[in-house]
């Protein structure tokens, strides 16, 4: 297959659409961890567990791998998924109240802790609740044998083939990136949390309830975990795992910048882009580097431009 | 410190001393006594306990030094401890070194790998320090089973360590390697005690409190940040080389992932952030609280037995994060100072409230 070079050029074009298809999910979930950043500062280590819950909890919805019809609970994948996202908007709002309200004006570590407790408890919990093991009967959309062929006429062997999941994914995934970011821009609540993002004591000067935009800016957290949750499970199945494979959006975050939510969802491409990128080089010869790459990126950013593409430079006063 | 009135020190010596009272004595010595008697009155599975608890003491002594003292937060000791598991292994294995060489020899090597993580501490500090550390936490066991596959065990995660030797005696059995780790635990917490009250651990506590301020006092802040990741490194390097050589194997199959790292930070902060009793009293009470609830998975699995695979593996997690978040929002200085508290109490009585 190679011909010496360090691109398998062959492969480049269909694994640089992959990649933007597959960082679309990962930029959905970077948005959900930069939104709690924005309005109170916390970085929620347990984001990741967020979205392995909500696909748990999606799989339970649509009857949990019990014989069809036997289950507890037996919905179609449209009302499980609603389902889910109510469950898991309840879900924020507890943690808000009951882990994060308690910490306020504590200091960064105790924060970072208090959201790696949760993720701990998390993932405890849902081996409890669902069992340890992988669970492959999500019920997708499409089958992962679908595949949308775009011709190509070239030398990039005349066709780019798609996997349907991946590009359904991508479009929910940036369908709902594109409608959070219009109801942070445009409508009155949406502007009620960017105030407060900006400052908490003038927010409260101008009559806006600091505590109810913390409330809801983790219960439309865990509303775009649960999303990002069940983009993942239709492309790769629900796990334990999927906690680990949502840190990816680590990186994507620091690249995109702390603040900024366009930002989020271009390092989320990024990300993805990279990934793809490596596994058509010649790096992929080293097992599993395309799930290294992502953090050698994140060092890089951070000893060159530690506040990221987007992001605010803080100066600071003694 | 509250102290009585009237109750001050006469001397230099008297003001410096460690062991201040008579109580202090028997106290240390008592403890002492028990620690290095322990195998000869308790089982197996006490010793094997006392022996975990004392390395894992040592990592979150390092951890404690760069988190609790000088503020900067890790999220990679337990990749240090595999790098001074490995280092250990490998100079035993193929340098033919004694254990008792290759140890030091590891911690320095962990050392060095902190090091060069901890050059990232200078451009950036915070959280983006700790995500600094969660990619040296991602890339060095990624590093351990994607690269040297003939010396570092490859996808296995794993190689065997031989068990250390010294004079006749065979440290196999765990009930002589515990003495390795007691006297380890001890120097090193000798020398923290000492790091703690002197010029570098004054300077480290600066760098805490305010970075800008600190330098402006004269504190290197790249020197001694450097000198708390060195340190940190190089205490996981010698817990890590404890542990690789009492569990005679090494590699990203014994732990040492992600999980690992949030635990020490756990434990420092159930103990207390910046105590030289916090490491203790955390690490302590986290392992004791790790058997407590595989006893529970265990009953509950017997019950259940269709569901023991989730119930042995899930109480770990869950009894860990509840703790952890009951202590931040309780006690968010941790067990040690409440041990001071009732100290106070005691010291002070009547005057107690």
């Amino acid at each position: 297959m190679y011909d010496g070079g360090l691109m398998n050029w062959p492969l480049v074009p269909q694994q640089f659409v992959t990649g933007i298809l597959n960082g679309g999910t990962i930029g959905l979930i970077a948005l959900g961890i930069v939104l709690i950043y924005k309005s109170s500062e916390v970085f929620n280590f347990a984001h990741g567990h967020l979205v392995m819950f909500g696909a748990f909890l999606t799989w339970w919805f649509t009857g949990g791998g019990a014989e069809p019809g036997a289950g507890l609970i037996d919905l179609p994948l449209w009302a499980a998924v609603i389902a889910a996202l109510i469950v898991s908007m309840g879900i924020g709002l507890l943690i808000e109240r009951f882990a994060l309200r308690p910490m306020t004006g504590q200091p960064l570590l105790a924060i970072m802790l208090m959201t790696l407790g949760l993720a701990q408890l998390f993932e405890g919990a849902t081996a409890v609740l669902f069992g340890v093991e992988l669970k492959s009967n999500f019920p997708a959309p499409f089958s992962p044998s679908d595949v949308l062929i775009i011709p190509f006429p070239g030398a990039f062997g005349d066709a780019i083939r798609l996997k349907y999941t991946l590009v359904a994914t991508f479009g929910v995934a940036v369908l709902a990136a594109v409608v959070f970011i219009w109801f942070f821009n445009s409508t009155k609540t949406g502007l009620a949390m960017r105030a407060t993002a900006e400052d908490h004591e003038v927010a409260r000067s101008v009559g806006i309830k600091v505590s109810r935009v913390f409330g809801l800016s983790w219960g439309i957290a865990g509303v775009i975990a649960t999303l990002g949750g069940v983009l993942l499970a239709t492309v790769s199945g629900v796990s334990l795992n999927l906690s680990t494979v949502a840190l990816i959006a680590f990186p994507a975050i620091l690249l995109g910048g702390l603040e900024s939510l366009g930002g989020a969802l271009l390092g989320g491409f990024a990300i993805g882009l990279v990934q793809a990128l490596v596994q058509a080089s010649r790096l992929i010869e080293v097992r599993n580097s395309s799930e290294i790459a992502p953090y050698l990126l994140l060092l890089v950013v951070l000893l060159i431009r530690p506040e990221g593409l987007f992001g605010q430079k803080r100066i600071e006063r003694i | 410190m509250l102290r009585p009135a009237g109750d001050f020190d006469r001397s230099y010596e008297q003001d410096m001393a460690l062991l201040r009272r008579p109580w202090h004595y028997w106290l240390l010595g008592i403890s002492l006594l028990a620690a290095f008697t322990l195998p000869l009155w308790g089982d197996a599975y006490l010793v094997a306990t006392a022996n975990q608890i004392a390395y894992t003491i040592i990592a979150v002594q390092g951890l404690n030094i760069l988190t609790g003292y000088t503020g900067q937060i890790s999220l990679s000791q337990a990749a240090f401890m595999l790098v001074g598991g490995y280092a250990s292994a490998l100079l035993v294995i193929h340098a033919g070194l004694p254990f008792f060489i290759a140890l030091p020899l590891a911690a320095l090597a962990a050392g060095a790998i902190g090091l060069i993580f901890g050059l990232a501490s200078l451009r950036v500090k915070g959280f983006y320090l700790a995500f600094a550390t969660l990619a040296a936490q991602f890339i060095i066991p990624w590093l351990s089973r994607h690269t040297f596959k003939e010396y570092l065990g490859g996808a296995n995660g794993a190689i065997e360590v031989p068990v250390p030797q010294l004079g006749g005696v065979n440290f196999g059995e765990v009930s002589n390697f515990f003495y390795i780790s007691l006297v380890v635990l001890l120097i090193t917490t000798i020398l923290l005690f000492n790091v703690s009250r002197t010029r570098l651990g004054r300077a480290f506590v600066s760098v805490r409190d305010n970075d800008l301020a600190a330098e402006l006092l004269g504190v290197n802040l790249f020197a001694y940040k450097l000198r708390a990741f060195f340190i940190a490194a190089m205490l996981a390097g010698l817990a890590g080389a404890i542990k690789a050589h009492s569990q005679r194997g090494v590699g990203t199959e014994f732990g040492y992932g992600l999980n690992e790292s949030i635990i020490f930070l756990g434990m420092l902060v159930i103990g207390g952030l910046g105590t030289n009793l916090g490491p203790f009293l955390g690490v302590a009470f986290i392992v004791l609280l790790e058997d407590l609830s595989d006893l529970l998975g265990g009953v509950l699995a017997a019950a259940f037995p269709e569901l023991s695979g989730q119930l042995l593996t899930s109480f770990r997690p869950i009894f860990f994060g509840v703790a952890l978040m009951l202590f931040l929002i309780y006690e968010p200085r941790g067990l040690s100072h409440r041990w001071q508290l009732l100290r106070a109490g005691w010291r002070l009585r009547p005057f107690t409230r």
